[in-house]
Order: C-alpha cells, then sequence, then structure tokens
C-alpha cells in the first residue's frame, strides 16, 4: 500500500511538472481572456468567478464571443456546450484508469483538459490517472491567476496567437498522433485518416466544436472483427 | 447583467456534467471488448481531429496560415524522430517569425 501511495504522488508530482509548460501558455491566454472580458463590461467579479467555477478555456472564450457580439444566452451556452463536448469522448477513454465510485470518478473527471488528457495517454488506449490530475493543478492556478491578471490590469496586451504560442497545442497533439501510429496497427492508421478528414470536411459546415466531436465516430470501426 | 450569470451558472454545470458522463459511463466495470477497442480508438481520433481543427480551423473555414507552416515544420522534425519538446518548439518559432519574413 504504501508504494502504491508513494508511486501515485510520484506521479502527480510528474504531472505537475509536465504541466508547467503548458501553464504558462494557459496563463498568457487567462490574461487575454481577462482583458477580453474586461472590455465587454462584464465587471470584475464575473469573469474571475468564471474561470474559477468553470475552468474552460475554449468555453469561456465561446461565452464571452458570441455575448460579446450581441448573440443570446442559449447561444452562448449552445456554442460552450458543443466545444466541451470533446470531454465526453474523452472521459470515455480514461474512464477505465479512474478510481473509486461513480461519485469519485466523476470528480476526478473535472480534472480531464485537453492537455492533461492528452499528457498522460501511455499507448494502447492507457491513460496514468495521477499524471493527468498533477498536470491539471498548474493549468488551473494560471487560469485563475491570469484571469485576475487581465481583468484587473486591462491594458495589457497578451495575446497568444500575435506570440506564436497557441500552434504549441496542435504541434503537442501532432506528435502524439504520430506516437499512436507507430505503436497502433492499420486500424489505427484508418481511424486517424478518417477523423482527420471528418474534422477538416466539417470545419467550415458545422459549429465550433462539432467537427472534433463528429471524428469520433471513427473510432467505431473498433467494432468491426480484428481483421489486421 | 442576469445574462452573463446565467450563462455562467449553465456553461459551469454544463461543462461539469460532460466531464463526468464519461467516467460515470465507462468506468468501474468490465467491458466488452469491442467496446473497449472504441475506447482505445477514440485516443487517435481526438487527437487527428484536434490537430486538424487547431492548425486548418479559422473562425469557420479552412486556413493556410503561419500556424499551418510551424506544424508543417514539427511535422518535419518529429518525422525525423525529433524529441516532442524540440519539434513543438521548432512549430512556436516558426509560427511567430514568419509574418516578419514574409
Amino acid at each position: 500500500m504504501r508504494n502504491d501511495a508513494g508511486r501515485a504522488s510520484e506521479g502527480y508530482l510528474a504531472g505537475m511538472r509536465a504541466g508547467l509548460p503548458f501553464a504558462l501558455v494557459v496563463g498568457v491566454v487567462a490574461i487575454s481572456f481577462g482583458v477580453l472580458a474586461r472590455s465587454l463590461g462584464w465587471g470584475i467579479l464575473a469573469p474571475i468567478v468564471f474561470s474559477v467555477i468553470t475552468f474552460s478555456v475554449t468555453a469561456q472564450f465561446a461565452v464571452a464571443t458570441v455575448l460579446g457580439a450581441g448573440g443570446g444566452v442559449f447561444a452562448a451556452i449552445a456554442a460552450a456546450v458543443l466545444l466541451n463536448a470533446r470531454f465526453l469522448p474523452m472521459g470515455m477513454a480514461v474512464a477505465p484508469f479512474l478510481k473509486g465510485g461513480p461519485l469519485r470518478r466523476a470528480l476526478e473527471g473535472q480534472t480531464i483538459l485537453t492537455t492533461s488528457w492528452a499528457l498522460a495517454i501511455r499507448g494502447g488506449g492507457h491513460f496514468d490517472r495521477a499524471f493527468m490530475i498533477g498536470a491539471t493543478v498548474p493549468q488551473y492556478v494560471a487560469w485563475t491567476v491570469g484571469t485576475v491578471v487581465g481583468v484587473l490590469a486591462n491594458d495589457i496586451v497578451a495575446d497568444a496567437e500575435t506570440l506564436g504560442l497557441d500552434v504549441i497545442f496542435p504541434a503537442f497533439f501532432l506528435a502524439l498522433v504520430m506516437r499512436e501510429l507507430r505503436s497502433g496497427g492499420k486500424r489505427t492508421i484508418a481511424v486517424t485518416v478518417i477523423a482527420a478528414a471528418v474534422a477538416a470536411a466539417l470545419v467550415p459546415i458545422g459549429p465550433p466544436g462539432v467537427p472534433v466531436l463528429a471524428a469520433c465516430g471513427a473510432a467505431l470501426l473498433g467494432l468491426k472483427d480484428r481483421s489486421s | 447583467m442576469s445574462t452573463l450569470w446565467a450563462a455562467i451558472v449553465a456553461v459551469t454545470l454544463a461543462s461539469a456534467a460532460i466531464k463526468a458522463a464519461g467516467p460515470i459511463l465507462a468506468g468501474g466495470r468490465e467491458l466488452p471488448p469491442r467496446v473497449n477497442t472504441v475506447l482505445v480508438l477514440l485516443t487517435p481520433a481526438l487527437l487527428a481531429a484536434l490537430v486538424v481543427t487547431e492548425t486548418f480551423g479559422e473562425d469557420g473555414h479552412l486556413a493556410l496560415d503561419e500556424k499551418a507552416l510551424g506544424v508543417g515544420v514539427a511535422a518535419v522534425a518529429l518525422a525525423l524522430r525529433a524529441p516532442v519538446l524540440l519539434a513543438v518548439v521548432l512549430a512556436a518559432l516558426v509560427t511567430a517569425l514568419a509574418p516578419l519574413l514574409g
């Protein structure tokens, strides 16, 4: 038991270290969220509370964008839900490696971030649960602190896009795709190609979030009898 | 103002529910092998879709810009077996410097 606990705490710490570089980027993005929210007249409290209780980069930007463009509350909620729908398949993939009963698993599932989830991939469908939870910690702190900084100092210019920082995420995911392709069989290759094609085809048509969600359908190839 | 708070509360609850659903539905029990295979294949599917949407997706259309160039450089580096960190740093450098050169 002691060994298990020791290994788990090592996993949390290793995850926290791995999450640090992403936390830096998340911090910059959070500052720009705070600046944006302030410019929309959200005041100081609402954006900070939003970051503390929701902690969802894409969903919060979606709400800010839709409300800022004069859209209604339901349009804002729908956009955020669609963007966050990817956490459903991510949660299903990681589910077998979470601990405890339904309530505990649901709570552990709250630590799923796209980056943390990706960092915890161990090949062959395996995930390092402690690593994922650990990686989320510095990013949560950076998101909260960054939002506060952005809201209070709203003349700071922080734009992750102009700094070339937003490319870090697709480049990192690409590295993981290539690792999956090297270790997986023909079916992994087929799923990857189909998913990429579906996502590309739907970007111009579907609302944001739908392309990623629909691309997950490619995994249904797994229902077919194994032929390779 | 109340519109904003309604959106904040609703998005928080919806987000939490989505993140809880996967672990509740697919965790804590033996799954049929085929379902398990689907779960395993969800990982490459999600990753591939994220690469495409975050590299080429720009406000509802596909765009070939500095970001695509950066990810392309990362792809070459990775194909040559460069470490992940190096590939990611190269992508960021190329993306940040490309507009200055162009």
